[in-house]
């Protein structure tokens, strides 16, 4: 590996002559950002690894970076009574999907709103939703008004309506749709075109960028979640997959601790091998679509970060 | 009496003439008033005795007791201070490496090597804590975890992590640097791709070394960038990411002293104990000082060099 790195480094094409120093520059540059990018990969390489080694191998031997003894055991677990994960499944993308939809419809509409320079209101409507990121209501009276006011437990709203905006998006949405000249709505507006017209026609349609970018974010956010799960579902059929993910590793824990103290071995279930599995079950979407849809959030983290 | 007149004529004047606004930003208006609004008032519980059967508001007063009861505890000290502390720790850390990052990979001129590797370091965000918390059982448990077995390959004792307190302020920075580095590195790389080429080009034909580069050009152009993320943190600083402590910890009780924020405290009371009052008291704090936090941090940056304020 840092041999290697060496080469690419005294090759690196760049305008200025090298010296002694640079190049020992180049040789460390390379080599801290493989061994970040190596460390940032091995919990992977661990995950999928340890979910194709068979139980024995791990109680005997502990997890490693190499499946010591390749096994699909744990998959076919899964994959085998598949009813609990395709309904954990089914309710991550339903309010992946509902959620998304319905938060880049609110974004966006709020996002042209408070971009129109004709409208009086418009700084004190973006101070409005701004405030909420200096002050909040906290957990325990949040968790009391959504339980006892809006009779949120165990509802599928409790886990769409709280993702659904977020000031940080609604600031990344306005970017993109100030970079919509202003002279194209004002021009719909005196062909006689209304305002939701003129958003619907000429604006939307310019947005897809920002759309494609809002709505990733959405729905990354819609399919990590747990917290509100944890908080509010108490129904098992109502678990998004990520919870889970998280309450069938508390089971086998629980289960594993259990039968330590008893003295009793609970072999015949892969439970060590069958949590990554599970993991890497809910993982791999992720992980596939990310390299294709990467562009999308590095432009939405770069325009988050010039504060609006 | 006047102006009030003429302010809510042109409230109305505003309406009629933009109804068409109105409406389109009045759904997410009424969500986030309901959604974020609306609790706000329950931060009142901190000052009362919850009863569920007499609501929010039906709930007898009593004073300031519950703060007196968190904090002659002891309970209030240590979370606040481990909160601070994390955070303290985690914004050194993980800035400092994004920054590194973000140079290095900017002065690496490989096209392919740059995309992949980015592509690597930011991978870590979009992975859930409960993964992470997959990860780190995986990693750090007693009987299987892969420390352990690396310890055990070369005849070493194994070592029960969760029976050292001392070593989680550690593991979860590193694991908090691991979800974030690439996340702001993407921001660092973009304030330094910003600088005009030509600069850089102008540097070194008039002899300037790689180090008198980034020295001179490359870090003070991310300097601006760095007071603002360092800022918005400050103004984070007693609030916990509930959710990573919550999947690293866990509940290891073995680990609360070293290991509880403010966050992961309320919730475990509000799961665990039916006496509310106490848990507000801790969350009705923890809003408020933020609020002042960030107030007075923001004015005073505004003070010094108004270009740097937040807002």
């Amino acid at each position: 590996m840092a041999a290697n790195s060496k080469d690419m480094a005294s090759s690196a094409p760049t305008k200025i002559r090298l010296s002694g120093s640079s190049k020992t520059f180049y040789f460390i540059c390379y080599l801290i950002v493989i061994i970040v990018a190596i460390l940032c990969l091995v919990p992977f390489i661990l995950l999928i690894s340890g979910s194709f080694t068979s139980e024995q191998w791990i109680r005997f031997h502990g997890f490693g970076l190499l499946p010591g003894e390749f096994s699909t055991e744990a998959y076919k677990i899964i994959f085998k009574t598949p009813g609990r994960i395709l309904r954990a499944y089914g309710v991550s993308i339903f309010i992946t999907v509902v959620g998304t939809f319905v938060g880049l419809i609110l974004t966006t509409l709020t996002a042209y709103v408070i971009s129109r320079k004709d409208f009086r209101y418009r700084n004190a409507l973006s101070f409005f939703f701004y405030f909420t990121t200096l002050f909040n209501g906290g957990m325990v009276s949040t968790y009391i008004f959504y339980i006892q006011y809006l009779h949120l437990k165990d509802n599928l709203l409790a886990l769409i309506l709280p993702g659904m905006f977020n000031v940080f998006y609604l600031l990344i949405m306005r970017t993109f749709v100030n970079t919509v000249p202003f002279s194209l709505v004002e021009s719909a507006k005196l062909d006689g075109a209304g305002e939701w017209r003129t958003f619907f026609s000429i604006v939307l349609p310019l947005l897809k960028p920002g759309l494609a970018t809002i709505g990733l974010f959405l729905a990354l956010g819609y399919w990590n979640d747990w917290y509100n799960a944890m908080l509010y579902m108490n129904t098992e059929e109502r678990y998004p997959l990520q919870y889970m993910l998280y309450s069938i590793q508390q089971q086998t824990q629980a289960l594993s601790r259990i039968a330590a103290q008893a003295g009793i071995t609970v072999s015949n279930l892969p439970s060590n091998s069958l949590k990554l599995a599970m993991a890497v079950v809910a993982t791999g979407p992720i992980v596939i679509v990310y390299p294709f849809v990467q562009k999308y959030f590095i432009a939405g983290i770069t325009i988050g970060s010039v504060k609006g | 009496m006047n102006d009030t007149i003429a302010r809510r004529e042109g409230f109305l004047h505003e309406f009629r003439k933009n109804k068409a606004l109105f409406a389109m930003a009045a759904p997410a208006f009424f969500l986030v008033l309901v959604m974020q609004y609306f609790p706000m008032a329950g931060l009142v519980l901190a000052f009362k005795q919850y009863r569920y059967d007499l609501g929010v508001f039906g709930s007898p007063w009593n004073g300031i007791q519950n703060f007196s009861y968190l904090f002659s505890s002891g309970t209030g000290w240590l979370i606040t201070r481990n909160t601070i502390l994390y955070n303290l720790l985690n914004l050194i850390t993980s800035q400092l490496l994004a920054v590194i990052v973000a140079v290095f990979i900017t002065e690496i001129h490989r096209r392919h090597f740059k995309k992949v590797t980015q592509t690597v370091i930011l991978l870590p965000y979009f992975i859930s804590w409960v993964v992470v918390g997959v990860f780190v059982f995986s990693i750090f448990n007693y009987e299987t975890g892969l420390i352990n077995t690396i310890v055990k390959t070369f005849g070493g004792e194994p070592i029960n992590f969760y029976m050292k307190p001392a070593a989680w302020p550690w593991i979860i920075c590193a694991f908090n640097a691991w979800k974030w580095t690439g996340y702001n590195s993407v921001i660092y790389i973009a304030a330094i791709t910003g600088i005009d080429a030509e600069v850089n080009e102008a540097a070194s034909i008039d002899g300037a070394t790689i180090f008198q580069r980034i020295r001179y050009i490359t870090l003070p152009s991310i300097r601006p960038t760095l007071v603002t993320m360092i800022l918005l943190q400050v103004g984070r600083i007693l609030r916990g990411d509930f959710e990573m402590f919550y999947q690293i910890v866990g509940n290891n009780g073995q680990l609360y002293n070293a290991t509880d924020v403010i966050d992961t405290y309320v919730f475990r009371s509000l799961v665990t104990n039916p006496d509310i009052g106490m848990t507000a008291a801790a969350t009705f704090y923890q809003s408020v000082l933020c609020f002042v936090i960030i107030m007075v941090v923001n004015s005073v940056v505004k003070h010094i060099d108004e270009d740097y304020a937040l807002f």
